[in-house]
């Protein structure tokens, strides 16, 4: 049963591979189902192969340890390095792909309500399945190099998927960071494969664990800190973790798989795969990998406070949680971080799907501000999301609890302050958990509210009409006084007229009556055109007052209108108390605030919240895999025994064990009380404790980017014209010498018969010369 | 001072003053009679070291027919007139050149005659028609030999002699008018130019550039 | 004082110098041509004086085939001169460097 292992991967594999041919002419729902099929398929085969393996005596012989090596073919023959595509079923491997198969299949499910009406529907799913399959490889390989094969194959497909709604440039600025910071890990798994493979000649995890004993102290923490590097950029730990806020622009089944559940524990799963070379190097390596995952825990916890994104919460959150995986590695309790991770996976899981619940049902909104009182809308959703919340925040006995007291109980062993920060980044867990699902589903309903942005749109686009209809009336005045000046023209001409009329009226002869008449009609005829164009000029002139009071009418309305849609009300945003909108009317709100009255949340379908179901299930009953009360009940410890070589065990006593697990308790409660005062009472302005600085994630990406930016990038320049000057100069250079030298020799031949004789005189002589310096007398 | 001494001596000094004569006289006329006062001085030679044969071929064949030849060319194309020596030299440094390895060569000669012993020339067996103190005359010595153990080289000599009357005929040919041919121009075989530091078509440009007497040497290795 | 065969060699050594030398200084075709006929006057000197060292008439021999080689290169040199000098009138060995690189 055993042999089953090669189905395990080869299931996503056929998948991808149908997809890709088949896939768009399937279209949506059927190539869903089709992947979901192919990731159930390989949980099948999980646990046919789980069941063969238990067959398998645990402390037989040593051919026998409860180990299997499925080679299939020989995939590098070159010389002293070999490798093979085989696959190394044992207790970790198997345990991996048991909850990656599960939880995969559940999110596969999920992923066919998830995504529906998305245009590239059946992309997605052919993704996800290479996903899986590379996932798988990492896990089952026998060597260094397929895992590193399923390593980069995994971030690969996190590139494609974070990617996948490409069109906006932020998200495909994401999936490009999330690509390149990874590989900056992969450097230092590299280079490790390669010490390894110079230092025991063989990077087959059977051989390596046989010979781990013999490596020396300074070859085995190089190999360890440069495994470090790996699992650093692979599961985003300090400095490589800003990635992973950034993946959130996937879609959410996306973040849910990937980056919760299975490929941000490569790392671990690397560690503690290498254990045996860990355990010979010096000291402080396993010290600094416990430094590096405590304070990536502590400083993601930090920033998980105050963000309103309802996804980047639960990305820093995968973070903290990942470091406490790196805490357990480094204080040698490997047991204890794959406990984490396999508790982890499930709740977290759970999370992110309940999530991309919620935000599938408000209406792609994913602001937690305007959430609020979801509970009774989204029944099921937050049902689920809350035993998750009960799970995360290390209340008993759900199953975050036992293991993250694990963790705690041997950080204390190890160092003191190493528990001290663990215990203050379970705190602050509680707390921003629950911050989360009191303004997510507790609380007033605040989706309804009309926002300020909002409102200050509508009212810069009122303004901006009502100064264009200003201008419009300033140039009526202009066109009124044009209008003016002319009339007055017409009034002068017509003044010139009457007097040139009346002139004549003067000279006319008194005697000669017709010269009379029609003096006196010119006369009156000018006097009527004076009138006339008196009375023109009056009225332009009427006209030009009505333009000017049109004018400052407009401008006054532009302040009424700015006034008006701002209205006297208050826009700020606050948890408890509804906007009040003073005195704007219902009609004048904008167009998105009255749509958003009209929308009903609703429960998403059932291929959404079947997944959610059963994960919660998983989180319930997941901490009875290694209970802590009798040694029988430590089924982890025992199970996964053979792949270590140093099983790391508690020395405490009982009752100090349960005192840390009392305090550990008391923690969370502190954390959720302190959520409920701010949160849920009001009695503690959220302000005070959601620093911006914590918000922006103590810009520590923007000074990355500065640093890149600005000194890094004079060094890019210098080793780009280092390049251009030594490296590509020295080839040209090469081909440059050839030349002018061939061009100097040139000159030689100068068609010149004297000067070829003269040449020909020349090496005779020296023949002569030679010649008798070389003869005996 | 035996007679032997005598005569090398007066051969010896008509045969340099008569190359010294050759190499600086301003008229070519002139070098061709220097070179027969050289060669009649090296038929003397000849004679002194019985070897009479050759001293007369030299006079009949040398002096009497290349020179000859020489003659007839220079009167056929009239270069009597040559203004060479008063054109610059054209070679940078060619004439220092020429003195050093003129004076290179007399030195290293004289130098290996000087120090040189007998192990320098070896001894060779000479068989009995070869030696020089036979019974035979001169001639037949030669003739014996020439036609038994180098007659192979004699009868490729022949065919290189009639090459050579070939090769003349077809060198000097004329192609239909008898005045001197019009100057080259650059014919279809015109090169491209492909070398980067300048053209080869100034090369033709040059060659048919045909200034008679003012013709003057292209400087050496232009670009 | 006996002329012995080393005078001789020297007499050709200074003879072929002398044509040398006028072979790298003259520019006129024709009176390089009467040059190398020094230079190889020079050499039969030689060969002369050495076959009569060495009692072989293998050194007259030789002359006799350079006095042919002399001969047919010296119509073939001259032919090659009157075909350049029907091109251009007045041609000296500098004007002919059509083959420069």
């Amino acid at each position: 049963m055993v042999e089953a292992a090669w189905l395990i991967p080869a299931f996503p594999l056929a998948g991808f591979l149908l997809l890709l041919l088949v896939g768009p002419k399937l279209g949506e729902p059927r190539s869903g189902w089709i992947a979901t099929a192919a990731m159930g398929g390989s949980f099948a085969a999980a646990v046919t192969t789980y069941i063969g393996l238990l067959g398998l005596d645990a402390h037989g012989d040593a051919d026998n340890d409860r180990q299997y090596v499925q080679t299939l073919f020989e995939w590098v023959p070159a010389g002293d390095f070999q490798v093979d595509i085989g696959f190394l079923v044992d207790p970790l491997s198997v345990t991996m792909t048991l909850f990656i198969t599960g939880v995969g299949a559940l999110i596969h499910l999920y992923s066919i309500g998830y995504m529906h009406g998305d245009p590239k529907f059946s992309k997605f799913f052919l993704y996800l399945n290479l996903f899986a399959f590379s996932m798988l490889m990492l896990v089952l390989g026998d060597n260094m190099l397929l895992t590193f094969l399923g390593w980069e194959g995994v971030g690969a497909c996190s590139y494609f998927l974070i990617a996948f709604w490409f069109d906006d440039e932020a998200n495909a600025s994401a999936g490009k960071k999330a690509f390149v910071t990874n590989r900056i890990g992969d450097w230092g798994f590299m280079v490790a494969m390669f010490l390894m493979f110079t230092t025991i000649g063989s990077i087959q995890y059977t051989d390596i664990f046989a010979n781990a004993a013999g490596i020396s102290e300074s070859t085995a923490t190089a190999i360890t800190l440069l495994l470090l590097v790996g699992a650093v950029g692979k599961s985003a730990q300090i400095p490589l973790f800003v990635w992973l806020p950034d993946a959130m622009a996937g879609p959410t089944p996306v973040s849910a798989l990937i980056h919760a559940a299975t490929m941000v524990t490569s790392g671990v799963y690397l560690l503690t795969r290498m254990n045996g070379v860990i355990d010979v190097s010096a000291s402080w390596a396993p010290t600094t990998i416990a430094w590096v995952g405590a304070a990536t825990a502590l400083f993601a916890a930090t920033i998980a406070v105050a963000q309103n994104d309802i996804k980047k919460v639960l990305a820093y959150s995968t973070v903290s949680q990942l470091g406490y995986m790196f805490l357990a590695i480094g204080t040698g309790a490997y047991v204890a971080a794959i406990f984490h991770m396999i508790t982890h996976a499930f709740f977290k899981a759970l999370l992110f799907l309940g999530s991309g619940s919620v935000i599938h049902g408000m209406d792609n909104d994913q602001d937690m501000r305007h959430y609020g009182a979801l509970r009774k809308l989204m029944p099921i959703t937050s049902a689920t999301f809350i035993i998750g919340w009960l799970a995360i925040a290390g209340v008993p006995p759900f199953a975050g609890f036992w293991s993250k007291d694990e963790i705690l109980a041997f950080a204390w062993e190890e160092n003191k302050l190493l528990w001290a920060v663990g215990f203050i980044t379970a705190i602050l867990t509680a707390f921003y958990m629950s911050r989360q699902v009191f303004m997510t589903f507790f609380g007033r309903y605040r989706f309804a509210d009309v926002r300020a942005e909002e409102l200050e749109e509508l009212a810069a686009m009122k303004v901006a009409a009502a100064e264009t209809a200003v201008t419009e009336a300033e140039a009526g005045i202009g066109d009124a006084e044009a209008a003016v000046a002319k009339a007055t023209e017409k009034l002068e001409k017509a003044s010139e007229k009457l007097v040139t009329r009346e002139a004549e009226m003067a000279d006319a002869d008194a005697a000669d009556e017709k010269a009379t008449e029609k003096a006196t009609k010119n006369l009156d005829k000018a006097r009527d055109g004076v009138e006339k164009a008196q009375v023109a000029a009056d009225e332009a002139t009427t006209a030009v007052e009505a333009a000017r009071r049109a004018v400052s009418a407009a401008q006054a309305q532009v302040a009424h209108v700015a006034a008006a849609s701002m209205g006297s009300g208050s826009l700020e945003f606050d948890l408890f108390v509804a906007p009040d909108l003073g005195d704007i009317a219902e009609e004048d709100l904008p167009e998105a605030a009255r749509a958003r009255r009209e929308y009903h949340p609703h429960e998403s379908p059932w291929t959404m919240t079947l997944p959610l179901v059963i994960l919660a299930g998983a989180a319930i009953v997941a901490g009875g895999m290694n209970l802590p009360f009798a040694s029988d009940l430590h089924f982890l410890d025992h199970w996964l025994e053979p792949t270590l070589v140093h099983p790391a065990h508690l020395t405490s006593s009982a009752s100090v064990k349960w005192i840390l697990a009392i305090v550990a308790v008391m923690g969370g409660a502190i954390g959720i009380a302190a959520a409920v005062m701010i949160y849920l009472k009001g009695r503690f302005p959220a302000s005070k404790v959601e620093l911006p600085i914590m918000a922006e994630g103590w810009r520590f990406d923007e000074s990355i980017a500065n640093f890149m930016g600005g000194p890094g990038r004079k060094g890019f320049d210098l080793v780009a014209w280092f390049d251009a000057t030594f490296v590509d100069g020295a080839v040209n250079g090469v081909g440059r010498v050839v030349r002018e030298g061939g061009g100097q020799l040139r000159r030689l031949q100068s068609g010149l018969v004297r000067s070829y004789a003269a040449m020909v005189a020349i090496g005779a002589i020296g023949l002569i010369i030679w010649f008798l310096s070389r003869a005996s007398f | 001072m035996t007679g032997q001494t005598i005569t090398f001596i007066f051969g010896a000094v008509i045969i340099l003053t008569g190359g010294i004569g050759v190499v600086a006289s301003k008229n070519p006329v002139h070098s061709a009679l220097f070179l027969v006062q050289t060669l009649m001085g090296v038929a003397l030679l000849f004679v002194v070291q019985e070897a009479h044969f050759l001293a007369a071929v030299q006079i009949i064949v040398y002096a009497g027919a290349i020179v000859i030849l020489f003659l007839f060319v220079i009167m056929l194309l009239g270069v009597d007139q040559s203004e060479e020596w008063q054109l610059k030299e054209s070679i940078a440094g060619q004439q220092p050149l020429a003195a050093i390895i003129g004076a290179s060569l007399l030195s290293l000669g004289v130098v290996i005659v000087a120090i040189a012993t007998d192990t320098i020339t070896g001894q060779v067996q000479v068989s009995g028609e070869r030696a020089l103190d036979n019974q035979f005359t001169d001639i037949e010595r030669i003739g014996r030999v020439l036609f038994s153990d180098y007659a192979m080289s004699f009868e490729i000599t022949a065919g290189l002699l009639t090459i050579a009357v070939i090769a003349a005929v077809v060198l000097t040919r004329t192609i239909g008018h008898d005045e001197l041919l019009p100057d080259l121009e650059p014919g279809p075989m015109a090169l491209p130019d492909t070398s980067p530091y300048g053209g080869n078509d100034s090369d033709y440009a040059e060659a048919a550039d045909v200034s008679g007497p003012e013709v003057s040497g292209e400087s050496q290795g232009g670009d | 004082m006996e002329v012995s065969t080393d005078w001789y060699l020297i007499l050709s050594a200074v003879l072929f110098s002398i044509g040398a030398t006028g072979l790298l200084i003259r520019r006129n075709p024709l009176v390089m041509f009467m040059c190398v006929e020094l230079m190889l006057n020079a050499v039969n000197i030689s060969f002369v004086a050495l076959g009569t060292e060495l009692n072989d008439v293998s050194g007259q021999i030789a002359v006799f085939f350079v006095l042919v080689v002399a001969a047919v290169e010296v119509v073939v040199g001259l032919a090659l001169v009157v075909a350049i000098n029907r091109r251009r009138r007045g041609a000296t060995a500098d004007d002919i460097s059509v083959l420069r690189g």
